[in-house]
């Protein structure tokens, strides 16, 4: 039986590891390729790597990054930020990436979603949407770009069904209103989505503790991704996975 | 040559970052190449494989590498095939039909079901078959759409369930096949490379 994934993300800044709240408010945290690697070794079951570098120096350093990563890891590396084009999914693929995010590019132009998955697969295709409640709607999000500076008046879940229909092969669901906040996964919208698309769907932004990862899990994501849980060393990847089994969750042993 | 050179076939789209990771991993030294005749004759070849199944058999035609692959595997030439890699060793696929495979594997390629997630994405488990001797029980890491429904008469293998039991590995002679990625799938992973490995330098006893 196919298992749950849990997925530590490395947010990183021109090589370095750093943790976001609201994608603002940085701090250092450590080197990428210890971070994987130690992750790894701790029962990780995919890694991922987004790069917020504001610059074109620091986006360049990304592909560098990606390939540090991928030689000392052994288990999948999906890897977002930045992606415009399809020669820069390619790039982060050609460096050594399983999996690219495709977020704000795919909005400007959902083709691309489709010649990437004519190139590379749907399977190396990632839809990242930023989700933020809308103000009028208690059971609708609205599509957010440009790192969730910029509203769009695309709705989440059909935003989500639309990309997966043109080629993304999963969906990287984060919730702009709980990401950094550490109060839990916005559940009515992973469940929105879950229910909508039959690609997998990995839940993202708010995760406090293994408890949020459970109720995220039960909401219907196929996967978690947390970062600052992991990175201040208050959870151990380990540790929430014993939790996670023992709240009847299906993972890798 | 160096005894400890791998040829990774480059199959057009494929991500090989990961596949020649993995295999410097075990100390060999990866050299990627779409030349049929080194292909055809390399001592170790890994056939790995995203995408298509159409486009990726029109690669390996234009190139005269189907032929190759062909004869190393009637040659009994050790080769490891990976995820479209495998498929592609069967006469055709759902995912493009008209297109003709391999033709090494008697199976056919079906979609896997809409009861399920697709892609499977994520770890799953693998059964081995009675006789199989590079798989073992474990957890590998699987990213596909399509898989080979079922081990052919005369092939060992191992079985994994998404929705419906499929094939996720087939093996004969020097050939192994694997619909998940090996390279991807950890320390069980990196250990049935190394089992592979060993096996394609050292080679099968013989009867004397």
């Amino acid at each position: 039986m196919l298992t749950r994934r849990i997925i530590p993300c490395l947010d990183v800044r021109d090589g370095r590891v750093v943790k976001g709240v609201r994608f603002q408010s940085l701090r250092d945290s450590g080197d990428p390729v210890e971070l994987a690697a130690g992750y790894e070794a701790e029962g990780a079951d995919e890694i991922a790597l987004l790069d917020i570098s504001a610059t074109a120096e620091g986006r360049a350093t990304a592909a560098d990054t990606v390939a540090r990563v991928r030689r000392v890891l052994s288990i999948p590396l999906t890897v977002g930020g930045g992606v415009r084009s399809v020669d820069d999914a390619a790039r982060l693929l050609d460096a050594g990436a399983d999996k690219v995010c495709v977020n704000t590019a795919a909005v400007a132009r959902p083709a691309m979603l489709s010649e990437c998955a004519d190139r590379f697969g749907t399977q190396c295709v990632v839809l990242a949407i930023d989700a933020a409640r809308s103000s009028t709607s208690e059971l609708r999000w609205s599509v957010r770009v440009r790192s969730g500076v910029e509203c769009t008046v695309l709705d989440a879940v059909e935003w989500a069904t639309l990309g997966s229909k043109l080629g993304a092969g999963e969906v990287l669901l984060t919730s702009w209103d709980r990401d950094g906040t550490r109060s839990g996964y916005d559940l009515a919208l992973t469940r929105a989505v879950a229910d909508t698309v039959t690609v997998p769907v990995i839940a993202s932004g708010g995760a406090a503790g293994p408890h949020h990862l459970v109720e995220a899990l039960r909401a219907g994501a196929d996967a978690v991704l947390a970062a600052s849980i992991f990175h201040t060393g208050e959870h151990t990847i380990s540790g929430v996975k014993q939790y996670l089994v023992r709240s009847g969750m299906e993972l890798r042993a | 040559m160096s005894p400890r050179e791998t040829v990774i076939v480059r199959t057009g789209s494929a991500n090989l970052a990961s596949v020649s990771a993995g295999i410097e991993r075990l100390g060999m030294i990866p050299r990627i190449s779409e030349d049929a005749s080194l292909v055809a004759r390399a001592g170790l070849v890994v056939l790995p494989g995203v995408g298509a199944f159409g486009p990726a058999m029109a690669h390996l035609h234009e190139r005269g590498l189907d032929n190759a692959i062909r004869s190393r595997v009637e040659s009994n030439r050790p080769l490891l095939a990976i995820c479209l890699g495998m498929q592609l060793l069967c006469d055709s696929s759902e995912e493009s039909p008209g297109a003709r495979g391999l033709g090494i594997v008697p199976g056919l390629v079906v979609k896997l079901p809409a009861s399920v997630r697709v892609p499977q994405m994520g770890w799953n488990t693998i059964q081995p078959s009675g006789n199989a001797s590079l798989l073992q029980e474990s957890f590998m890491y699987f990213a596909n759409s399509f898989a080979i429904s079922q081990i052919p008469a005369g092939w060992e293998g191992a079985t994994t369930t998404h929705g419906v039991a499929f094939a996720s590995a087939l093996e004969r002679g020097a050939l192994l096949a694997c619909q998940f990625h090996p390279e991807l799938s950890g320390q069980a992973g990196l250990a049935l490379l190394r089992r592979w490995v060993e096996r394609s330098i050292i080679g099968e006893p013989q009867p004397c």
